[in-house]
């Protein structure tokens, strides 16, 4: 593994001195998809947390970027309030993911290295920028003592927060810097194990339903295949009932939805499985069909078999989708936002994507925030880098993105987990 | 007896040793049976058992790897071929065990077939490191 390192470490410098994009030949609708490979050590190189110091993320020319908060502990997604008051998810899960063989205890240490030493806050913070100048001035606890909280909504007068093992709601009133009372249970969502244990979520445009996103409980049913049952899906949710029915399947870890603006279609990024080579399986954006099978665990990109998983299903593998847009493997997609003219011209008609990071993979990819560009609906060209430089020339990682927010007036809000960080990007004016 | 005729290459194996010995025949032939029955259930917790196995047939053969080097070295009686067979058979057996535990670090159905036929090779060398290890002290003594 030392080597492995060593290597990549090479690797990523030889990278960075000809500009060279891995994952250039992985994107879009049709990926190249290389023959499954897998050693007999997986492909792996951490990098470490380094600190930014007077350094700051890159950004396109003509737009600018600054730290609206700092020292949160483990920020994950973030909802731009109808005031402007940004809310911001902190914490952590999957702590009672149970270890049950030795590559288990061994992969914990590892990926460890890479994660900030920070403790999970598991609560909300409020940040509001009052006079609108840009700096966010003040800061408050909305709510605390929560599990795992990541995914945020709003309809009407109540925030909806999707914690680790149950959806809850506040009442919520415009100004408000502290929930004014407990959290409401709405329904419990699937807890069991949770080795993806983020529950993403967005509204429906009329209000009426949540979308809840629901990871799988492993990479490739190496749990076993009974602890799948609700897993690997996007539950809709009725808020008023609590009543869910399963919307998609077959998707491996639904790290972040939302809706396009105009469409009112459903997105999602999701996270492909691991462990069968360094540009297998992308991960991707897609639209959300309604009752669509996206592959998981008995295939990938359509119809591409993956034998760990057994027994097979060929029934459900014919019934697989393809995802609409491939944003390469182990970029490790947590954060989609779609944006809108006052983002700049250039970046008007896309969606904003955060990628935490590989660490399964010996050259890193990932670690920046991506723009697809979109015409007519659809994702159209090569995604371009809109905030990038989080590692540094050593490979080690400042930050990794999560969760990004476009915020209507014109900035892009993206949360940082590992410099514990809410970064805000706008257009100079 | 015969041995009392022989007092000089009459050394009964070191318990510690036995048991060490003791540690790889029994937790491979294990670890083959549960990836048998992982092959045919699809049952994770099968496989589980055959990683844990491996792991534990590792660690003790392990020290009685390390047992058996030190002895080779320090030589001197009743250190003859069988000792020598039965240190190469654990070293064959150990490596190609390691081998078995970094295939069975895959996911899921992935370990299949190598996992049946290494943790099958790692059981016979077992049985012939500890057959070999024993008969060095037993027909020393017994000649």
């Amino acid at each position: 593994m030392m080597r492995a390192i060593i290597l990549a470490g090479v690797a990523a410098l030889s990278l960075t001195a000809c500009d060279d994009d891995p994952t250039s030949h992985q994107g879009g609708a049709a990926p190249n998809l290389p023959a499954p490979h897998r050693g007999l050590l997986p492909d792996m190189t951490i990098p470490r947390p380094a600190v930014w110091g007077n350094d700051r993320p890159t950004v396109p020319q003509g737009y600018r970027i600054d730290a609206i908060a700092t020292d949160l502990r483990i920020p994950r997604q973030t909802l731009v309030l109808p005031n402007g008051d940004i809310l911001v998810t902190e914490g952590t899960g999957g702590q009672a993911a149970p270890r049950l063989n030795p590559k288990a205890f061994i992969a914990g240490i590892i990926k460890s290295w890479g994660r900030t030493s920070v403790p999970g806050g598991n609560r909300l913070t409020l940040l509001r920028d009052a006079d609108g100048d840009g700096t966010y001035e003040s800061r408050s606890i909305f709510a605390e003592n929560l599990n795992g909280p990541y995914g945020l909504a709003l309809i009407n007068d109540v925030l909806y927060v999707a914690n680790q093992d149950a959806l809850v709601r506040f009442d919520y009133r415009p100004g408000q810097t502290a929930a004014s009372g407990p959290p409401v249970l709405v329904t419990n969502l699937p807890s069991a194990i949770n080795h993806h244990w983020t529950k993403s979520m967005t509204a429906s445009p009329d209000g009426r339903f949540l979308y809840v996103g629901i990871g799988s409980n492993s990479n490739i049913t190496e749990r076993g295949m009974e602890v799948e049952l609700d897993r690997a899906m996007v539950w809709q949710i009725d808020p008023a009932t609590g009543a869910h029915r399963p919307y998609a399947t077959g998707l491996r870890n639904p790290t972040a939805l939302t809706i396009q603006p105009g469409t009112g279609q459903l997105w999602a990024v999701a996270n492909e499985r691991d462990e069968i080579g360094p540009d297998l399986v992308p991960d991707y954006l897609t639209s959300v069909r309604e009752g669509g099978f996206y592959g998981w665990p008995y295939s990938y990109w359509g119809q591409n078999v993956d034998t760990r998983a057994q027994p097979q299903n060929p029934e459900r593998v014919a019934a697989a989708i393809r995802p609409d847009y491939a944003l390469g493997a182990h970029v490790a997609a947590l954060g989609v936002s779609f944006s809108n003219p006052a983002m700049g011209a250039a970046f008007a008609d896309g969606a904003f994507v955060g990628q935490h990071g590989s660490w399964n993979r010996d050259t890193p990819v990932g670690y920046r925030v991506v723009f697809v560009p979109f015409r007519d609906g659809r994702p159209a060209g090569s995604p371009i880098d809109f905030v990038s430089g989080f590692l540094n020339g050593d490979g080690n990682a400042r930050g990794r993105p999560v969760g990004v927010s476009v915020d209507p007036r014109g900035a892009l809000i993206v949360a940082d987990d590992l410099s514990n960080t809410v970064w805000r990007i706008t257009a100079n004016r | 007896m015969v041995a009392i005729s022989a007092p000089a290459s009459a050394r009964p194996i070191h318990p510690l040793y036995a048991i060490l010995l003791a540690f790889p025949l029994p937790l491979f032939l294990g670890a083959l049976l549960s990836d048998l029955a992982y092959r045919s259930s699809f049952q994770i917790q099968w496989f589980n058992f055959s990683s844990w196995l491996i792991a534990g047939a590792l660690v003790g053969s392990g020290f009685a790897l390390l047992w058996a080097l030190v002895a080779l070295i320090r030589g001197g009686r009743g250190r003859g071929k069988g000792a020598v067979l039965s240190f190469l058979g654990l070293l064959a057996m150990w490596v190609l065990g390691f081998v078995n535990a970094l295939v069975h670090a895959k996911d899921a159905f992935a370990i299949m077939p190598e996992a049946l036929y290494l943790s099958a090779i790692a059981t016979l060398l077992a049985f012939v490191a500890a057959w070999a290890g024993y008969s060095a002290h037993h027909t020393r003594e017994t000649a």
